[in-house]
């Protein structure tokens, strides 16, 4: 197995890649979770992350990138500390998504994909993300808040901007 | 596989099973629609303009993907199909430019021409198209994202037909996009200033050929021209000895008619719709300004002074016979040209065996082809064509690199290895990209052929002189797998030669082979006798029919080398260069020819010409007509396509020059044979044939054989006369087609201990030897290579 020297990543998530580059019957399988946790860790995809896992599954960094591209979720700049998605899709839509989506815009001062100038913030409109029963729903980072309305909504940014809301990555 | 029976638009038809049903199709004249679909390429289903009706099928099938089988019924064309098609090119269309006044591929464009066909004129979409600004890729790689259909034809061609894999494809949805290898922030930071995305490729183009519509453009066709206005004639590539066809694109301007483009998309010949970066992009070179237009002598005052033809030739005519007959005509010296065609060479050494009367006669030999004549004396059969490529079941590549050198056999190689299952086997020092392609690849040593024709033959104590490889077993293994091979084709690089050549075709008994050398008619020049040793077809000095009709010295002339080391020693009285840079290719010392008579016929003035002491204009081969024969002897037809005022044919020239040292020219070349002279003034049947005759042949670029400068007069006389190719077929020829030439198998010369002259240009993918400079297509390649990440040549 190809175990790279000079890894950018944690001696814990390269130890992750190695495994998880030898148990797909394709090697390139594993493109996508390796996507995510590089994401996670650097905080966006970049071009060295891009030159590693195509190194690591021997692609072609073009194929990297194909695959990059495709999917809204993996982004190629850092976002802010805590990544607010907002979804507007159908549930969430009919249940003020979009009232919501206008009042982080307006509360933060950044438009979709973007980042607040301290860093703490960045903002997103994604499709559903799952939580269509208890909409319109909310995802920061990987935790979710739902039912919302546009005060129950600055409460949360206030934890988070706080320091009380939790980091979950 | 099985034929099954089936029926489409109320036909009966039958095809083999697992035949797809567009190609089954097609077969039978019945053209389906097809966007993504492209031959050779695995299937993509991506823009399902190929949609069929097939009875009992719940829903339109796409052609494309369906195999026929058993008493399907198909409908091909019927107002639900058309209004589906429609569908898709609105669909297209909504987010399309409709620039086709300004396309490039306006008049020849795929998707106008469905257009037309099903009347999808009416939008009903509202929303804003999704524009982009045009990308320049690379100097011949230009990428108009808004045109693009999204076929993916142009991603599959290069990554599957080229391996090159420099194209993918970003986003989703609508806003997918096809990208280039060196995405935008890379292009950057390396070459500052350009902040577009950038390809790092082979630069063949063949992903623009593919492209359906205008999206791909090349840098040096866009904008200039359209395809309507332009003459297309069918000849053959100047550079590389792979002898690929291409139909060139000319159009007139004010000093003859210019190329403005190269291609092959009638897929005839031995290249189908390939063409590598010099075939499709290097004609550049016949429209530079530095051409020689005018011919050029030597003044009192040591400058080379434009002087009128007539001048040119009457002096160097006077001069050559008094040189002859003063000093002598072992005291000339005539170096022939790669690029010339057979019967320029022909009649070059003609020329100096008959006219000047020696044997001093050779050329930059690039492939040992007189040891491979002389290695399969007696036998039928054992030499290979470019189409055993195609398609044999089993091949050997030993030395080379045709990834870089002969392109067209790469491409071949990899076609047939994918297509169809061939098993390569590779012997090489180094590690060249096609071993991707091997069944097995084993390293040798440098300068270990020898070794490995010994060991090939059975010597197991060449071993170690041979390979390089690790394991015991692999080179054993190797040569088991070859000797099982019944049919086995064996193409070598030009570093094998002499008596290793000769060693390793003995120990391939059965086998094929071919010689790979490095321009269009190396062959044709080895062929045809520009040999001081040998005749045409490799027939000896003395004793053979044609020695007899000569009547030249029967002793070896002087080589390429001996030449210049005797005008060193002021032996040399004349030197006459035809097409040729032996100064700057052999590192000879100018100072070597201060006391020689020098002549030069080429396109520009090259390190040779500008020491000559006479210096005529030549056309270059996309502005004649005659033959070349590539490295594997596949002779073809080359035709007249550009023209350059103040320009001559070497022919012209050669035949001139005799004109002019008082040689009776009907001696030289044999015109005026067969046909009267009365273009149409006379009456009846057989003037009337001659006229028609004469009418086709003019308006083939062919002059009949009323002229002295009739090429077909020669190749008349060529058949005649050189064995090999007495066998060749004129209906053959002047239908552009191949035919495949092997010397003869007995009568050959033989000759001990020769010296090896050859010389390999090694040539890359953007060189082509003298003309390289010449062409600013190939300058702005080079630089442009040189400032990206090439990782795709890197062959892993
Ligand atoms: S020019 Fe040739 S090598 Fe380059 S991207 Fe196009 S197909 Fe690929
Ligand atoms: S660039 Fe041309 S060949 Fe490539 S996907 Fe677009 S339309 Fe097809
Ligand atoms: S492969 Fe050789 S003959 Fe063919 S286009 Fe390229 S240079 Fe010309
Ligand atoms: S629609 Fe918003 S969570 Fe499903
Ligand atoms: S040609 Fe069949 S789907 Fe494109």
């Amino acid at each position: 197995m190809a175990v790279v020297p000079n890894t950018i990543f944690s001696p814990e998530t390269a130890a992750r890649f190695d495994k998880l580059a030898s148990i797909y019957p394709v090697k390139r399988s594993a493109l996508i979770p390796m996507l995510l946790y590089a994401q996670d860790e650097v905080g966006y995809v970049s071009d060295e992350v891009v030159a590693e896992l195509a190194k690591r599954l021997d692609l072609l960094e073009l194929d990297v990138r194909g695959v990059l591209s495709y999917y809204s979720m993996l982004r190629t700049k850092p976002a802010g500390k805590y990544n607010v998605q907002v979804c507007t899709n159908i549930s969430c839509m009919l249940r003020g998504g979009f009232e919501l989506l206008d009042h982080c815009k307006k509360t933060l001062g950044i438009g979709h994909k973007g980042v607040t100038p301290d860093g703490l913030f960045s903002l997103e409109e994604v499709e559903c993300i799952g939580a269509c029963c208890w909409a319109p729903a909310v995802q920061v980072n990987y935790d979710f808040h739902d039912d919302l309305t546009p005060a129950k909504m600055d409460a949360v940014l206030a934890d988070y901007a706080a320091g009380r809301g939790k980091d979950v990555k | 596989m099985p034929d099954v029976n089936f029926i489409v638009d109320g036909q009966k038809l039958t095809a083999p099973a697992g035949t797809l049903l567009i190609d089954a199709c097609k077969s039978a004249g019945i053209e389906i629609p097809a966007f993504c679909y492209y031959p050779g390429l695995s299937l993509q289903a991506a823009c399902r303009m190929c949609v069929v009706r097939i009875e009992k099928a719940p829903k339109l099938a796409t052609a494309c993907t369906t195999t026929v089988a058993e008493g399907m019924n198909v409908t091909t064309e019927s107002p639900e199909i058309a209004q589906a098609r429609k569908a898709t090119l609105q669909l297209l269309l909504g987010n399309h430019p409709l620039d086709c006044p300004v396309c490039d591929a306006g008049g020849e464009c795929e998707l106008q021409d469905m257009t037309f066909k099903y009347g999808a004129a009416d939008s009903f979409y509202t929303e804003p198209k999704n524009h982009r600004e045009e990308q320049k890729w690379s100097p011949v790689v230009y990428f108009d994202r808004p045109r693009c259909i999204l076929c993916y034809r142009c991603v599959r061609m290069c990554g599957e037909g080229m391996d090159v894999f420099a194209l993918g494809i970003q986003n989703r949805g609508s806003s997918s996009v096809i990208a280039p290898n060196v995405p935008s922030q890379l292009a950057s930071l390396l070459n500052a200033g350009a902040d577009q995305a950038q390809l790092d490729c082979e630069q063949c183009g063949m992903c623009i050929d593919a492209c359906p519509v205008g999206a791909l453009t090349s840098g040096t066709y866009r904008y200039k021209t359209r395809p309507w206005e332009m003459n297309h004639v069918a000849t053959v590539c100047t550079h590389c000895g792979d002898g690929c066809k291409t139909t060139l694109g000319v159009r007139s301007v004010s000093d003859g008619s210019e190329i403005v483009r190269g291609d092959n998309r009638d897929k005839s010949g031995m290249n189908g719709d390939f063409l590598c970066n010099k075939g499709r992009y290097a004609f550049d070179f016949t429209n530079n300004i530095e051409r020689l237009t005018s011919p050029l002598v030597r003044q009192a005052d040591g400058k080379l002074k434009p002087v009128s033809w007539d001048e040119a030739l009457k002096f160097t005519g006077k001069k050559l016979r008094e040189l002859r007959d003063t000093r002598g005509p072992q005291s000339i010296g005539v170096i022939g040209s790669n690029r010339t065609t057979n019967e320029e060479n022909y009649l070059l050494q003609k020329f100096a065996r008959t006219v000047l009367g020696t044997n001093n006669i050779d050329h930059h030999r690039t492939a040992d082809f007189v040891t491979l004549a002389n290695a399969l004396q007696g036998t039928t059969g054992r030499f290979a064509s470019q189409r055993n490529v195609e398609n044999a079941q089993a091949l050997l590549v030993i030395g080379g690199d045709p990834t870089n050198q002969a392109p067209l056999t790469a491409w071949n190689l990899r076609t047939n290895v994918r297509l169809n299952k061939a098993r390569l086997y590779i012997a090489n020092h180094e590690e060249i990209k096609l071993r991707r392609q091997a069944k097995d690849f084993i390293q040798v040593q440098q300068f270990g052929y020898g070794s490995l024709a010994s060991y090939l033959a059975g010597n197991n104590a060449a071993a170690e002189g041979a390979s390089i490889v690790a394991q015991a077993d692999q080179l054993s293994n190797f040569r088991t797998a070859i000797q099982a091979e019944e049919k086995l084709i064996v193409l070598i690089g030009n570093e094998v030669r002499g008596g290793e050549l000769a060693n390793l075709i003995k120990a391939l008994p059965n086998a094929r082979f071919a010689l790979m050398a490095d321009y269009v008619n190396s062959r044709g020049a080895s062929d045809m006798g520009l040999l001081p040793d040998a005749l045409p077809g490799y027939q000896p000095l003395s004793g053979s029919a044609l020695a007899n009709e000569y009547t030249a010295p029967t002793a070896p002339g002087l080589d390429l080398l001996a030449m210049f080391d005797a005008a060193t020693r002021g032996d040399l009285s004349a030197l006459y260069v035809v097409g040729s840079n032996p100064i700057k290719r052999f590192g000879i010392d100018p100072f070597a020819l201060k006391d020689t008579f020098f002549i030069v016929q080429d396109l520009f003035l090259t390190e040779t010409a500008q020491i000559a002491d006479v210096v005529f204009p030549a056309a270059n081969l996309y502005e004649k007509a005659g033959s070349v024969t590539n490295s594997y002897g596949d002779l073809q037809l080359v035709s007249k396509a550009a023209d350059k005022a103040g320009t001559r044919s070497d022919f012209e020239l050669i035949v001139r020059l005799a004109d002019h040292m008082g040689h009776d020219i009907k001696t030289l070349v044999p015109f005026g044979k067969g046909l009267r002279a009365d273009m149409g003034q006379s009456r009846g049947a057989q003037s009337g044939e001659a006229d028609r005759h004469a009418v086709w042949l003019m308006a083939n670029n062919m002059e009949p054989k009323l002229s002295p400068f009739d090429p077909f007069a020669i190749l008349d006389e060529i058949q005649r006369v050189v064995p090999g190719y007495d066998k060749l077929l004129r209906l053959q020829l002047l239908s552009g087609n191949d035919q495949h030439i092997a010397p003869a198998s007995t009568g050959l010369v033989q000759i001990e201990n020769r010296k090896d002259l050859v010389l390999p240009s090694s040539d890359t993918l953007f060189t082509s030897g003298s003309l390289t400079r010449y062409s600013p297509m190939l300058q702005d390649v080079q630089r442009h290579q040189e400032t990206e990440v090439a990782d795709h040549l890197a062959a892993d």
